[in-house]
């Protein structure tokens, strides 16, 4: 089944590359809606047969059993939840790609190979398979951002971004290794490594794998003072490519926290969770403030993905801090963390999609050469106020549930920290609030081209589709949350018994 | 014991008896009708192979008075140099056929694999001697067959430095002869237990200069790029593969089965040797324009990498299963590399630029084969990487994985710049629709399936390999 989920985008690629590509695009973008809403329908019937506990769906093939290597694919209330996300974001920017023109075969077949890897991620239950998704997701989105981009920039910041992250895989990749070569019998499998906790005393040896770890997955969440490739990665790439990469890519890093570093190296995950807590608190004011600072909406909504990132990592990190609070507020910050990467993807994922549309408009990403939309495009204006409503952690809204949660399961913990990341809000609201006055309200401006007046004309049903689907998804999670933290919930009292053991 | 059963040597026979009988056939058959001679070629390298499965079907064994050993490791660096000399045979074709010396193209291409195999396999220092000049000789030929310009003076630059290595090797088996009073590897053993280790360890040096040389390690490398870059890339890719997997193995053997690293501490020279060639030819590739110039610099590196498994030979079983496993990958996507290039006429990045939207399989291909070169996963190079480092960790040298991390990371960047031209746009004015060699073109893209395919089914290959990495 799961295997199915995931490589289904890969087949549906393989057959697409071998059409001719003067086919139409809309036949390949079709596609791939339609491989979207399939592996959507699977993801719905694998939620519903989920067990109380522990992982479902698993498989589990040799593969290169003398090195420790297998094929093990499995769900659980951690990876679940960010399984949908991939496949929703995906299926929405494929919606979004309806008018695409740019070379879409090219385009739709590396956006789907891009889906089953970032799938795959989330259904590894082997390091090394792990390992294999994030690579290869970074190679994908490196074509992406190249070759979508616009231009020479492009191309710089699509460098950087492999160069960055991939040095990142490769740190992860010594953790990895150093956690195989600290197990006995040595093994890759990540169920076998929490169970047999090889690096259970803490230590030199646990603390450099857990430095490892923590610097290749920090570089990919990406927190202070790796995340400076972030910011020209999104400028450049293409709206969808944007979407997906903070809507999924993301959470690769954060997910490597709950699903490897946490459960994994429990002793010195506790050793050093004061300092993940303010590593996540650095990351929300410093990202925050240099949001508040851009006049360009993309780098702006990038910066706040590092704040929204840093929250994330308050809750985990507040997770190890076993002195000071009681079990159900270190669950309480777990489930907040989890939350917050699902809510962080839908809402992200809206805000970059508008911004593409915005761009496809006015050419720009600047602020200041808009104004009055809110008369001229109502559609969009109205999306992008409830984006960014949501986004700053308004009530009714996912942002809120997860960052409630957070807050309140650190505070116990760690209430210094947590008093300082709750201004982190009041600086997101400060700059949304902001944008949204210089985008929408006063009077109306418009870019124009040199000579006549660009037709500048409100959102197409392509474009509100997948837009409001992601918000109204971002909706109900905060409204009735309980469908969602009813999945997160279990695991994560599972995932903090592990990391106080 | 004195078993001399020349059954035991088919393959190396099969490479032998087709190099001389296709030089005759050769000299008899018209220009046009050469292409006989790497047909029995490449008959050679299939009856090699059958014959090595079969072979390793059998225990272990020395033969020839002990001088040559039939194991696992013979059997996997045979069956590595014969599919790397089909798939250079393969990647030759478009250049060699219907030239005036095609035939003496295979025939030197056969006797430098028979020469890398008898090099992983020596188990005495005269065999291994021999087994160089065995590997040089006839690839110094191979350097100058173009016999352009460059392409002279890339051969006597070869043969010079070889020639330099030669001296310095056989200086350094005579001189471990002495302080050991054997030359055949076990006997070295026991002899090193009384002898004096100060000379060993001179004469050592000595002997891995030698092999440094054919591997194209710093220091010994200098020849690498001139030669690579100066003759025809059916001929560098040769040069810059086969030669390597013999040279390798052969330093392995020497130093695990003949110097004790009680004796003579040699795992932190290997150690440095591997930092420096993966740094120097990393640090050279990067303000690369010509492409063939880029790959010999990261042959260079490779060979550090490689190297890393040899440092820590003596202190974790996994090395050797890594060594051979990571030669294999690298042999497959070396060639591939060389094969895009042989595919077309353009010698420098620029000439790539827009490939992808002319010949997408052959970008495809290229992309593999350069991440490939990276260690990108799924490909071949990254289970060996992964074998390496972890048998590197195991075997207490964590600092030079971190280097090799540091330096693949760096390597990215160059071959990054060689991939994104490829994708690019080209102005349609300024470029001829540029052809293709049909049996190069085949070749990459056989090369960059084998990498994958070597990469997903690395389970199976280990098993053979017989050991467990880490």
């Amino acid at each position: 089944m799961l295997s199915l989920i995931v490589f289904a985008p890969a087949v549906v690629a393989l057959v697409l590359a071998f059409l001719p590509a003067t086919t139409p695009a809309r036949v390949f973008v079709g596609a791939w809606i339609a491989t979207g809403l399939v592996q959507l329908a699977l993801v719905v019937a694998v939620w519903t047969a989920m067990p109380a506990v522990g992982y479902g769906f698993v498989e589990r093939r040799a593969w290169i059993p003398s090195a420790g290597i297998s094929y093990h694919l499995g769900v659980d209330g951690l990876s679940l939840p960010l399984l949908a996300l991939t496949v929703v974001v995906f299926t929405a920017t494929a919606v979004f790609a309806w008018r695409e023109t740019r070379r879409p075969k090219a385009y739709v077949t590396l956006f789907l190979a891009l889906q089953a890897v970032c799938c795959g991620l989330f259904v590894a239950l082997d390091l090394i398979l792990f390992f294999l998704f994030f690579d290869l997701s970074i190679v994908f989105m490196y074509f992406v951002i190249a070759g979508w981009g616009a231009g020479a920039r492009a191309r710089a910041a699509a460098l950087k971004f492999f160069l960055y992250t991939f040095l990142g895989s490769l740190a992860l990749l010594l953790g990895f290794i150093l956690l195989f070569l600290a197990a006995e019998p040595h093994t890759f499998d990540i169920p076998t490594l929490v169970a047999a906790n090889p690096l259970a005393a803490g230590g030199p040896y646990a603390g450099l794998t857990l430095l490892a770890i923590g610097v290749g997955l920090a570089i990919k969440t990406p927190t202070v003072p790796f995340h400076t490739w972030l910011p020209p990665a999104h400028t450049e790439a293409p709206a969808t490519g944007s979407a997906v990469l903070a809507g999924v890519l993301l959470k690769m890093g954060t997910y490597g926290f709950v699903r490897i570093a946490m459960p994994i190296l429990p002793a010195s995950w506790r050793q050093f969770a004061l300092a993940v807590v303010i590593v996540g608190v650095v990351s929300v004011i410093w990202g925050a403030l240099v949001a508040l600072a851009q006049t360009d909406l993309k780098r702006m909504i990038a910066y706040t993905s590092v704040n929204h990132m840093g929250y994330v990592l308050l809750g985990v990190g507040a997770a190890g801090l076993v002195a000071g609070s009681d079990e159900q507020a270190r669950q309480l910050a777990t489930t907040g963390a989890v939350t917050q990467m699902v809510s962080h993807g839908l809402i992200t994922g809206a805000l970059f999609l508008l911004a593409g549309s915005l761009h496809e408009r006015g050419h720009t990403y600047q602020l200041a050469a808009y104004g009055g939309l809110a008369a001229r495009t109502p559609r969009f204006a109205g999306l992008f106020a409830v984006a960014a409503f949501a986004s700053l952690g308004l009530p009714g809204f996912s942002g809120f549930i997860a960052e409630f949660q957070i807050f309140t399961g650190a505070l116990g913990a760690a209430p210094i920290p947590t008093a300082l990341a709750v201004t982190g809000i009041l600086l997101t609201a400060g700059l949304f609030l902001l944008a949204m006055q210089k985008l929408l309200l006063g009077p109306v401006r418009i870019p124009d081209a040199p000579g006549s007046p660009r037709p500048f004309g409100d959102l197409h049903p392509s474009e509100t589709i997948p837009i409001a689907a992601l918000l109204a998804l971002a909706t109900v999670i905060g409204l009735a949350p309980r469908f969602l933290l009813d999945l997160i919930e279990p695991a994560s009292r599972a995932l903090n018994e592990l990391v106080t053991r | 014991m004195m078993n001399e059963d020349p059954t035991a040597l088919v393959p190396e026979l099969a490479l032998l008896t087709a190099a001389v009988l296709g030089l005759l056939l050769g000299s008899w058959l018209p220009r046009r009708r050469q292409g006989w001679v790497r047909a029995l070629a490449v008959a050679a390298c299939v009856i090699g192979l059958i014959a090595t499965a079969v072979a390793a079907t059998r225990p272990d064994e020395m033969v020839f008075g002990g001088s040559y050993a039939v194991d696992a490791t013979t059997h996997a660096t045979r069956a590595i140099v014969l599919v790397a000399t089909l798939l250079l045979l393969g990647l030759s074709t478009d250049t060699v056929a219907g030239h005036r010396r095609e035939t003496e193209y295979t025939v030197l291409v056969l006797l430098g694999a028979l020469g890398s195999v008898l090099l992983a396999g020596a188990a005495d220092l005269l065999l291994l001697f021999s087994a160089f000049l065995l590997a040089s000789i006839p690839l110094y030929a191979l350097a100058a067959w173009d016999k352009a310009d460059l392409a002279t003076e890339a051969a006597m630059k070869y043969y010079l430095s070889g020639a330099f290595a030669g001296v310095t090797m056989i200086t350094g088996v005579t001189v471990l002869y002495g302080a050991t009073g054997a030359t055949g590897y076990a006997a070295m053993r026991e002899g090193l237990s009384t002898g004096p280790a100060a000379a060993a360890a001179v004469g050592l040096v000595a002997v891995l200069a030698g092999l440094a040389f054919k591997a194209g390690a710093v220091p010994a490398h200098f020849w690498v790029p001139d030669v690579t870059d100066g003759t025809p890339p059916a001929v560098a890719a040769v040069l810059t593969t086969i030669p390597k997997i013999g040279a390798l193995v052969g330093a392995y053997r020497l130093l695990t089965t003949a110097i004790p690293d009680t004796v003579v501490d040699w795992p932190p020279l290997l150690a440095v040797l591997a930092a420096a060639s993966m740094t120097l030819g990393n640090l050279a590739a990067f303000a690369q324009t010509s492409l063939l110039r880029l790959l010999a610099y990261s042959t260079i590196s490779q060979v550090g990498y490689l190297l890393m498994a040899i440092a820590v030979a003596s202190r974790t079983p996994a090395a050797l299963p890594a060594l051979l496993f990571y030669l294999a990958a690298y042999a497959i996507t070396n060639i591939g590399a060389f094969a895009v290039v042989a595919a077309l006429p353009g010698r420098t990045i620029d000439a790539h630029r827009g490939l992808a939207r002319r010949h997408p399989m052959l970008a495809v291909a290229l992309v593999i084969c350069l991440l490939g070169l990276v260690g990108t996963p799924p490909t071949a190079v990254f289970l060996g990487k992964l074998t390496v480092f972890a048998a590197a960790i195991d075997g207490g040298m964590a600092w030079l994985v971190v280097v090799a991390i540091i330096n693949t990371a760096a390597s990215l960047f160059y071959y990054l710049r060689w991939i994104a031209p490829v994708f690019a746009a080209t102005d349609p004015e300024q470029h001829e629709p540029v052809v293709a060699s049909l049996w190069a073109r085949l070749t990459a893209v056989t090369a960059a399936a084998a990498s994958l395919v070597l990469g997903v089914g690395g389970g199976l290959v280990f098993g053979f390999l017989g050991g467990t990495p880490g």
